[in-house]
């Protein structure tokens, strides 16, 4: 049967009851916004995932793809933002390529909801889904029980009230697209600034009916300050309590090897490293 | 509509009063409690040099995901003679439950006038420290929910640094973390204060490696490693952040700092 594994359901249930904690998940406490304008619709988003208290990813991506003329962006439990919109967007390419038409935003919103009802809320995703199709420019919130709204401006997440003022005080009709672009990365600076839950970066996404573009860290108003002092330690200030010399010829007695081409990519971001 | 379940926080502790229905309660029975404690959330940080102590603390007021204040205060001067506290000798840092702290705080200042004005002369860290603790003890089952750190300059003129837990458990230390970001910070304070896992490179095999020797740190040395453990807790920590307080105390008095840090 296709769909999750449920064969630790009742040993978890056992633990719990024995007072063992559930894992937290990565959630990104999030600011997301959308807005349609004359010509086509903006979709932001913060770059900070967090777990409790703690700052999981400072630059993390919340902008998802679902096809080339449809976004989505995510708020919840990171893992099923990342997993449903990519299984949707899966979903949606098959259906796109047997009826030989362009995927439809509506088609979008209508399977991420039954998917999303059927798991009666457990999985935790909050989207606004975004795009232009034949039949016009659409814009549409649906939330992890399976409602969905359908506004021409959106905001999610906890940082949803923060974002929602900023549209609430400055939008009007008849946006162009610098108007549009302006007021969702100021929702989602309200977002970063006053809701702990967000921070970081704005994404961007503007979506018409020619192309997509993608402005990733469109604003970055949060560069880290320089440390006041190195703190880089002499060579030999760890204590090595033993050794083990494992020499190069005879390192295929311990792990399979792999060759992998000189120049292999490296995935993400460059890590902050003291020099 | 769902909009507002979406925030994680609205189920937790963030109102004094709380009627949350409890799962298999009998029927018709409603549980009602009283819930006096918030966590206000932000970092404390005290470090005592060879003549004088440094306090500090960040300024942001939290509950829940929300900001109260970007600017409140966890550090004072206590034991002037004034309420400007121009004559001050000791810092009393508090963090936790900001309700607590500031009650706690003016106790702790009151006892101290009280002290000047019985035996006329300012009181010492060292019986400071001891009032407090009886203090927080004296409320040991209802506690006031504040994190306190007590700092000044001992009978000798040397920097001393007194932490407390809620109930009066206290320890004089040479560097103490408290509050949200303790855990963060702790461990880079051990490093760079008392030099801990650190090893002078070459001078023995495993065990017998020598560790490096402890020094007294200068004042600016002391102002770098605040300003960096805060920077670094701002970072990765979503309770910390807007400004940061510091109060150095010396045999001339006590200065305070402000410094900005980040405010997402």
């Amino acid at each position: 049967m296709p769909g999750f594994d449920f064969s630790n359901y009742n040993r978890n249930a056992a633990l719990h009851a024995r007072g063992v904690p559930l894992p937290k998940a990565t959630s990104t406490g999030t600011t997301i916004v959308g807005c349609i304008y004359d010509g086509g619709v903006v979709i932001a988003a913060d770059t900070r995932a967090t777990s409790g208290p703690i700052v999981a990813d400072k630059n993390c991506e919340k902008l998802h793809y679902i096809s080339s003329n449809i976004w989505c962006a995510g708020a919840g439990t990171a893992a099923d933002t990342e997993f449903t919109t990519s299984l949707i967007s899966s979903q949606l390419e098959l259906h796109s390529l047997s009826t030989g038409r362009k995927p439809r935003v509506v088609t979008c919103m209508t399977l991420l909801k039954q998917h999303l009802f059927r798991y009666q809320g457990h999985i935790g995703a909050y989207l606004v889904v975004a795009g232009v199709d034949p039949t016009g420019t659409h814009l549409f919130t649906v939330h992890a029980h399976g409602s969905t709204d359908k506004l021409p401006y959106v905001t999610m997440g906890s940082g949803s009230l923060a974002a929602m003022s900023v549209f609430e005080t400055q939008w009007k009709a008849h946006l162009t697209q610098d108007e549009a672009v302006k007021l969702c990365a100021d929702a989602i600076e309200s977002g970063i600034w006053n809701d702990l839950g967000s921070g970081s970066n704005v994404d961007v996404a503007i979506i018409t009916p020619e192309k997509t573009i993608l402005k990733r860290n469109y604003i970055k108003p949060n560069e880290r300050t320089q440390k006041l002092k190195s703190y880089v330690f002499p060579k030999g200030t760890t204590a090595v309590l033993n050794e083990k010399i494992i020499r190069k010829q005879d390192i295929g007695n311990f792990v399979t090897i792999h060759d992998l081409a000189e120049e292999a990519p490296a995935g993400g971001d460059k890590m902050e490293v003291d020099t | 509509m769902s909009m507002f379940s979406q925030n994680p926080l609205m189920n937790g502790p963030n109102y004094s009063f709380s009627e949350t229905p409890r799962v298999g309660a009998p029927e018709g029975a409603r549980e009602h409690r009283f819930d006096p404690y918030t966590d206000n959330g932000g970092s404390t940080l005290a470090i005592a040099g060879a003549d004088f102590t440094i306090m500090a603390g960040d300024t942001r007021l939290t509950s829940g995901y929300s900001i109260n204040s970007r600017f409140h205060r966890k550090v004072f001067k206590i034991g002037g003679t004034t309420t400007d506290q121009h004559d001050a000798h000791l810092v009393l840092s508090v963090v936790g439950f900001a309700a607590d702290g500031e009650a706690l705080m003016e106790r702790v200042d009151a006892m101290c006038k009280m002290y000047r004005y019985r035996h006329g002369r300012p009181i010492s860290v060292k019986a400071c420290a001891q009032r407090l603790s009886t203090i927080l003890y004296n409320k040991r089952f209802f506690p006031y929910y504040a994190y306190a750190i007590l700092g000044g300059l001992d009978e000798e003129g040397k920097g001393a640094v007194y932490s407390y837990d809620p109930v009066g458990s206290y320890e004089r230390e040479q560097c103490r973390a408290g509050g949200a970001a303790a855990s963060l910070i702790m461990p880079f304070l051990d490093n760079q204060v008392n030099f801990k896992n650190q090893f002078i490179p070459g001078s023995g095999e495993g065990h017998a490696l020598q560790e490096r020797e402890r020094r007294p740190l200068t004042r600016q040395e002391v102002e770098v490693l605040v300003k960096d453990a805060f920077d670094g807790a701002v970072e990765r920590h979503i309770e910390v952040g807007d400004g940061l307080q510091m109060m150095v105390i010396t045999n001339k008095g006590i200065e305070e700092i402000i410094l900005p840090l980040k405010r997402d």
